[in-house]
C-alpha cells in the first residue's frame, strides 16, 4: 500500500536559478523511492501545484542512474533576478514550495519488508 | 605535462563576497597546484561596467586586493597558481591592482596574467536579438550598460603557458576557470570531448565553494551538517582522465557527502543530459558518485560531446530604480493592521498617478511564495513590504514617504520602517559567432 506524504519526509531538493528560468533538482533519501516518485511527480502535477508562480512551460528530466529528478520551470522568476520585485528573486526557496507537494510511495519496515 | 601523480585543484570563492579565511586555510595548507576564485554572478559585470564608466581603474572585484593579500603569499611560497574571474568589467586594472598587491608583499616578479576579450559591448547594435524575449535590442526599449560573452578554457590556457602565476579574466563560463587549470597541467586537447565533460563536472561541483562542502544543505532533523558555522572550502583531487575525488581540508566544518555532491551538480543545470559551456556539452546523467571515505567523494563517468558553436553573451540593461520600504505590525489583528496599511498605501500611490507596478508582501503571513500559496496563519508578528522598479526617482520617493507616513497616518501601532533605492539591471543573453570575440592575453611583472 502506498502513502500520502510531504515529499519533504522522504526526498531533498535544491533551487537555482538562470535568467528567468528555475530550476529544481529532487533526490530521495532512499533510492527504493524513486521510482514512486517519479511515477507521481509529474511535471504536470508540479505546473497544477502552483499555477500562478510556474506560469510558463515545467520540464521534467529524470536521472535514472542517479535516481533524481530535476525540474526545469521557465518563466518562473518573474523576469530574473534583475528584475523580480519578489524578495527572493532568485527562487532559492523554491526548493521547499516543492518539498511541500504530496507523493504517494510505499514504505518499508526495518527487515525491508514493504509496510501496510 | 605531468600524467601520474594527481593534480590538486581548490576553490577559494564562489561568489564576489564570499569569505577569505576558508580560501586562506586552501592556500596555507590545501598542497594545491592551483586555486581558482569565482567571483561573478550574472548581475555582477553591469555593477562593474557602471563602476568603470565612473572610474576608468576601476569596474573589477571591490575585494580583489583584500583577497590577493591574504592568499597570495601563501600561494606562490606553495607554487598555486591562482586563476579568478575576478578582474570582471576590468580585468587590465584588475591585472594592475594585483602586481600591486605583490610588490606590497614583496613578490617582485610574480607574473599575471590578463585575459581579455569577454567585453562584447561593440559588438551589440539596435538589431541584435534577445531570444529570451523574442525582441531586438531596439525593441526591448532600455538603455545598455555593457555586454559580455562567457569566454571558455582556449581563452585562459595561453595565459598559464606563458607561465602566469596569476590568470586574471573578466566573464568567463564559471567551470571553465578549473578546465583551463586542468586542461593545461594534463596537456589534454580542447576538442578531447570526453575529458573536458569531466574537467566540467569538476570545475561546476566547486565553483559555488561551500555548496559542495555542507553549505545551502542543511535541513536540521533531516540533513545535519557539522560545524555549519566553520565550512571548509572544496578541494578536487583530479586524475588525468578527469574522474577526480571531491573533498576539503581535515579540521574543518561541513560535510562532502553523495548527497552534497549530487546536489550540486545539477544545481542550476537544466537538461542533464546537456549541460552547455564555451568548451562542452556535457552529460551529467550518468555521473558516478562513489563514497572513497569520510568527506571524499569519488566522481567519474560524464559524458562529453562537441562545444556549442556560438558563444553565450549576457547584455546589461539599465532597468531604472528598485524602491523598497517595510513596516511592522505585531501583537492583536497585527495581520488586519499590516492588511489595512497595505491597502492605504495602494490607495495613496493611486492618487500619485503611479504607473508602473507595485508588489506588496505581508512578510510573516505570506511573502515570497505568496505567488505560489496561500497559508493561512495566526501569527502576530507581520511585516508589510511594498517593491517598485521605476525610472521615476519622484514616484520611488513617493512610495517611501507612503509607507513612512504609515507612522503617523496609518493603522495603530505601525513601526520599524526601513527603505532603500537602488539602481538595478537587466540582463538578457544573446549568442555570438566565435569567431567574432578574439581573446587576448597581456602579460604584467610585479
Amino acid at each position: 500500500m502506498k502513502h500520502s506524504l510531504p515529499l519533504h519526509e522522504v526526498a531533498a531538493a535544491r533551487a537555482g536559478d538562470k535568467g528567468n528560468v528555475s530550476s529544481i533538482s529532487v533526490w530521495p533519501y532512499d533510492p527504493r523511492h524513486y521510482e514512486d516518485i517519479k511515477a507521481c511527480l509529474t511535471a504536470d502535477r508540479v505546473k497544477k501545484a502552483f499555477p500562478n508562480l510556474f506560469t510558463g512551460p515545467v520540464e521534467r528530466y529524470e536521472m535514472d542512474e542517479l535516481k533524481g529528478l530535476n525540474f526545469v520551470m521557465r518563466d518562473a522568476l518573474e523576469g530574473g533576478v534583475n528584475s523580480s520585485l519578489n524578495l527572493d528573486a532568485h527562487g532559492k526557496s523554491f526548493s521547499f514550495l516543492m518539498l511541500s507537494i504530496p507523493v504517494e510511495v510505499q514504505l518499508y519496515n526495518d527487515d525491508g519488508s514493504a509496510r501496510d | 605535462m605531468q600524467k601520474d601523480s594527481t593534480l590538486r585543484i581548490g576553490c577559494g570563492a564562489g561568489q564576489a563576497y564570499d569569505r577569505i579565511a576558508p580560501a586562506k586555510d586552501l592556500a596555507q595548507s590545501g598542497k594545491l597546484d592551483f586555486l581558482v576564485f569565482e567571483c561573478l554572478a550574472e548581475r555582477t559585470l553591469a555593477h562593474g561596467h557602471a563602476e568603470r564608466m565612473s572610474n576608468p581603474s576601476k569596474g573589477y572585484n571591490s575585494m580583489l586586493e583584500k583577497r590577493l593579500m591574504a592568499v597570495m603569499k601563501p600561494a606562490y611560497d606553495n607554487k598555486t597558481r591562482i586563476v579568478t574571474n575576478m578582474g570582471s568589467a576590468n580585468p587590465r586594472a584588475a591585472g594592475e591592482a594585483a602586481a600591486d598587491v605583490a610588490r606590497k608583499l614583496g613578490l617582485q616578479g610574480l607574473r599575471i596574467g590578463v585575459v581579455e576579450g569577454d567585453d562584447v559591448t561593440a559588438l551589440v547594435s539596435d538589431n541584435t536579438e534577445l531570444p529570451e524575449v523574442k525582441k531586438t535590442v531596439r525593441e526591448f526599449g532600455r538603455p545598455m550598460i555593457g555586454a559580455n560573452a562567457y569566454l571558455g578554457a582556449d581563452a585562459i590556457v595561453p595565459a598559464l603557458e606563458q607561465g602566469a602565476d596569476i590568470v586574471i579574466t573578466g566573464r568567463v563560463a564559471d567551470p571553465s576557470l578549473f578546465v583551463a587549470a586542468i586542461a593545461h597541467r594534463y596537456g589534454w586537447k580542447l576538442d578531447d570531448w570526453q575529458r573536458l565533460a569531466n574537467g566540467t563536472m569538476v570545475g561546476h561541483l566547486l565553483e559555488c565553494t561551500t555548496q559542495v562542502t555542507g553549505g545551502y544543505f542543511a535541513d536540521p532533523g533531516f540533513k545535519d551538517v557539522p560545524d555549519l558555522v566553520n565550512l571548509g572550502y572544496p578541494i578536487a583531487e583530479v586524475k588525468e582522465s578527469g574522474e577526480a575525488v571531491i573533498t576539503k581540508l581535515d579540521g574543518t566544518g561541513g560535510l562532502v557527502s553523495p548527497l552534497t555532491v549530487k546536489e550540486q551538480l545539477i544545481y542550476e543545470v537544466h537538461d542533464p543530459r546537456a549541460y552547455l559551456t564555451p568548451d562542452v556539452t556535457a552529460d551529467f546523467s550518468r555521473v558516478k558518485v562513489q563514497e572513497d571515505a569520510r568527506d571524499r567523494i569519488k566522481v567519474s563517468n560524464a559524458g562529453g560531446r562537441e562545444r556549442p558553436p556560438k558563444l553565450k553573451a549576457l547584455v546589461a540593461f539599465d532597468g531604472g530604480l528598485r524602491a523598497e520600504a517595510e513596516i511592522s505590525y505585531s501583537g492583536p489583528n497585527a495581520q488586519e493592521r499590516a492588511s489595512l496599511a497595505l491597502e492605504v498605501v495602494r490607495e495613496r500611490m493611486r492618487q500619485h498617478n503611479c504607473q508602473d507596478a507595485i508588489r506588496f508582501d505581508l512578510i510573516g503571513v505570506n511573502s515570497i511564495h505568496g505567488t505560489g500559496v496561500k497559508r493561512v496563519t495566526d501569527t502576530q508578528d507581520v511585516r508589510l513590504r511594498a517593491a517598485m522598479r521605476t525610472f521615476d526617482r519622484d514616484m520611488a520617493d513617493a512610495l517611501l514617504s507612503e509607507v513612512d507616513g504609515m507612522h503617523m497616518g496609518g493603522p495603530a501601532g505601525g513601526g520599524g520602517y526601513r527603505s532603500s533605492i537602488v539602481p538595478s539591471v537587466l540582463t538578457q543573453p544573446t549568442y555570438f559567432d566565435r569567431e567574432k570575440v578574439p581573446t587576448r592575453v597581456t602579460m604584467v611583472t610585479a
